[in-house]
C-alpha cells in the first residue's frame, strides 16, 4: 500500500512537471517578436531569431520558473518556522525589509554591484523577519490570524519609512522600478543571480526533515535532539536571501509564498521532503501561467506579472481562508 | 535513575518549583500527582530539558544532563508535553517515523522501519497510518504522539497527562501499554496523572507535589491513604480496597 501510494505521487508529480515544461515552451514562443522555429534551425540571415531566443525569451522563462519555485519554498519555510499558515515573505515584512535595504544601497552606494545590493537587501530582510519572529514569540496569540496582521503592520511601517526616505531623496520612481514585480526587464546577464535562489531551494530540500520537525514546535524539536535555534537561523537566512535575490532581480512578486504552500499542504501535507518538489513544480507553473496571462491579455502590451498574481492569488487565498476557517470552526 | 537536586524554577516573582530534590528509580511507572499548579509539568519539563532550571541539577544514570548534547539526550529520554497542537499537516506514519530521528537522522533504515511498525501496532494505529493528524479525533492524535515517543526507543519516557483526551477504554489501554513497556522492554515511565485512581491502579511509585514541592514520594499504598491525600489535595478522600487496589472516592 505504501509503495503504491508513493508511486501514484511520483506519477502525478511527473505529469505536473511535464505540464509546466510544456508551458515553458509556450512561454519561449510567445512574444512581440515573431519567432520562427524554421529560421532558428536554418540560421543565416535570421540570426535575430537566436538572439531574441537566447537573450530574452529563455532567460525570462528560466527567471519565472526560479522565482515561482524559490518563493514558494521560502513561504513554506516561513510557515513552518512561525508555525502559522498565513505567514509568507509578502505578509511578514520580509519583502518590505528587502526593499528598504535596496533603497539604502541606492542612497549610500548607488554604484555598488548587484551582488552587494543583494547582500545588503538580504541583511535587511533577515533583520526584519527576525524582528517579526521575536514579536510573535512575545505576543499572546489568541487567533492564528493575529500573526499575519502583525506581519502586515510591520511591513506597512517599514514600507512607509522606505517611501518617506525615497521621497526625500527623490528616488521614488527608481525604487518602484526596482521593486515592482516585472519579468519584462529580464535579459541575459541580468537574471543569473536568480540561480542562487535555486541553490538555496536545494539546500532547503537537503535540510527538509529538520524544517518539518521545527514546524512541530520547539518542544518536539528539542525532544528529537535537534537544535531549534540552528534550524530557525538556517531557515531565516534561506528565506531572506531568496527574497532579496528575487526583489533585486525581478522585484516583489506577491502571494506565491502564501498560496502555493497552502494549496500543496492540502494536497500532500507538510512533510517538507514530500512537499518541496510539489511546491517547486506548482510554484513555477503558477507564476509561469500568470506571466503568460499578463503577456497575452492586452497583447502586444504587458500587464505586470505582480498585478496578475495579485488578482489570481487573492482569489485563491480567499478561497483557502474560507475553507480553513470552515474546517477549524 | 533520574536524580533531581535542588531544582528551582521561577516565572518572574512566582516560584513554581521550590528547591525540589527527588530520585526516580530505574524501571516501573512513577506517577506524578498533585493539584493544579503544583509544579508537576514544570518538574517534568526540567528533567526532559524543555525548560532551563534557575537552580539545581538533573542527572540521568549519574550523568549530569546539562553537559549532554541534545542529540545524545534524545536517545536516552523522550518527553511528550500536554498540549500538542501541530500547525503542520503530517500523516500518522510521518509523525511516528520522526520519532526515529535521533537514531536515523532522517534516513530511516530497515531497523528504524521495524520500530515504526511496532509502535503503530502497539497503539492500534495501523488503520490510521495514512491519515493526516488534523483529520483525527483528539484521542487518536494523542495515541499517535505516544507512538512517536515510544518509537524513539529511549530508556526513559516522560509523559505529561497522556490520558487527557482519551475515553475510558483508551485510557485504560494506554496505561496497560505503559505497564507492558516497563515490564517487557524494561523502560522507565514517568507520567503526570490527574486521576489518582489511574495512578493507584497502574503505577509502582507516586510522587505527590504541592505548591512547587514534593510532599510525598512512596509506593502506591502509602500515598493512597485518606491522611496523605488530604495533605496533598485538601480534599477528604475515602479509600477502599477494590480488586486488591486502593481506590479513592472523592465525590462527596
Amino acid at each position: 500500500m505504501k509503495s503504491g501510494e508513493s508511486k501514484r505521487h511520483g506519477v502525478l508529480l511527473a505529469a505536473a512537471a511535464v505540464l509546466v515544461l510544456a508551458l515553458a515552451v509556450v512561454s519561449v514562443a510567445v512574444g512581440v517578436f515573431d519567432l520562427s522555429w524554421q529560421g532558428l534551425v536554418e540560421g543565416g540571415e535570421e540570426r535575430l531569431n537566436a538572439l531574441v531566443l537566447l537573450a530574452s525569451r529563455v532567460p525570462r522563462t528560466i527567471a519565472v520558473l526560479l522565482v515561482g519555485m524559490s518563493m514558494g519554498v521560502a513561504g513554506l519555510l516561513m510557515q513552518l518556522l512561525s508555525r502559522n499558515r498565513f505567514v509568507s515573505p509578502s505578509t511578514a515584512g520580509t519583502v518590505e525589509s528587502a526593499s528598504f535595504g535596496i533603497l539604502i544601497t541606492m542612497v549610500f552606494t548607488p554604484n555598488a554591484p548587484v551582488m552587494v545590493k543583494m547582500l545588503i537587501a538580504a541583511a535587511f530582510a533577515l533583520a526584519g523577519t527576525a524582528l517579526l519572529m521575536l514579536i510573535i514569540r512575545r505576543t499572546p496569540l489568541r487567533s492564528p490570524l493575529v500573526v499575519p496582521l502583525i506581519g502586515l503592520m510591520l511591513g506597512g511601517v517599514i514600507g512607509a519609512a522606505t517611501t518617506f526616505i525615497a521621497y526625500r531623496y527623490n528616488l521614488l520612481q527608481s525604487l518602484a522600478s526596482w521593486t515592482t514585480g516585472d519579468f519584462s526587464r529580464v535579459l541575459r546577464g541580468r537574471y543569473e543571480l536568480l540561480w542562487v535562489s535555486g541553490g538555496l531551494t536545494a539546500i532547503a530540500y537537503f535540510a527538509a526533515d529538520r524544517f518539518t520537525v521545527a514546524g512541530m514546535g520547539e518542544s518536539f524539536t528539542k525532544n528529537l535532539g535537534i537544535d531549534y535555534r540552528k534550524v530557525m537561523i538556517l531557515g531565516l537566512v534561506i528565506v531572506s536571501l531568496v527574497t532579496a535575490v528575487n526583489v533585486v532581480t525581478v522585484g516583489a512578486v506577491p502571494f506565491i509564498g502564501l498560496v502555493v504552500p497552502n494549496v500543496v499542504s492540502l494536497l500532500v501535507g507538510d512533510n517538507v521532503r514530500r512537499a518541496i518538489p510539489w511546491i517547486a513544480v506548482f510554484g513555477a507553473g503558477f507564476v509561469l501561467a500568470c506571466d503568460l496571462l499578463g503577456r497575452t491579455l492586452r497583447y502586444p502590451y504587458e500587464v505586470p506579472v505582480g498585478t496578475v498574481i495579485g488578482v489570481v492569488g487573492a482569489a485563491l487565498f480567499l478561497f483557502l481562508l474560507l475553507r480553513r476557517s470552515s474546517r477549524v470552526g | 535513575m533520574i536524580t533531581a537536586r535542588n531544582l528551582t524554577k521561577r516565572y518572574g516573582q512566582t516560584v513554581v518549583l521550590d528547591d525540589v530534590s527527588v530520585e526516580i528509580p530505574r524501571g516501573g511507572i512513577t506517577a506524578m500527582i498533585g493539584p493544579n499548579g503544583a509544579g508537576k509539568s514544570t518538574l517534568l519539563s526540567l528533567v526532559g530539558r524543555l525548560l532551563k532550571a534557575d537552580g539545581g541539577t538533573v542527572e540521568i544514570d549519574g550523568v549530569p544532563t546539562n553537559g549532554m548534547k541534545q542529540s545524545e539526550f534524545a536517545k536516552k529520554v523522550a518527553i511528550l508535553r500536554q498540549d500538542n497542537h501541530l500547525a503542520v499537516r503530517l500523516t500518522v506514519e510521518d509523525l511516528v517515523t520522526f520519532g526515529r530521528y535521533p537514531h536515523s537522522q532522517g534516513r530511516p533504515t530497515v531497523q528504524d522501519r521495524g520500530h515504526v511498525e511496532a509502535a503503530l501496532d502497539y497503539l492500534e494505529l495501523q488503520d490510521l497510518r495514512h491519515r493526516f493528524l488534523d483529520e483525527l479525533s483528539g484521542g487518536q492524535r494523542q495515541r499517535a504522539f505516544v507512538a512517536m515517543v515510544l518509537c524513539q526507543d529511549t530508556d526513559y519516557v516522560l509523559l505529561d497527562e497522556p490520558l487527557a483526551s482519551l475515553d475510558m477504554r483508551h485510557a485504560v489501554a494506554m496505561m496497560k501499554r505503559m505497564r507492558g513497556v516497563t515490564e517487557d522492554l524494561g523502560k522507565t515511565v514517568v507520567i503526570v496523572l490527574h486521576d489518582i485512581n489511574f495512578a493507584a491502579s497502574y503505577a509502582d511509585t507516586i510522587v505527590a507535589m504541592r505548591d512547587g514541592r514534593v510532599v510525598q514520594h512512596a509506593v502506591v499504598d502509602e500515598v493512597m491513604t485518606p491522611e496523605a491525600l488530604r495533605a496533598i489535595y485538601d480534599v477528604d478522600v475515602h479509600v477502599e480496597q477494590i480488586g486488591g487496589k486502593p481506590i479513592g472516592v472523592y465525590y462527596t
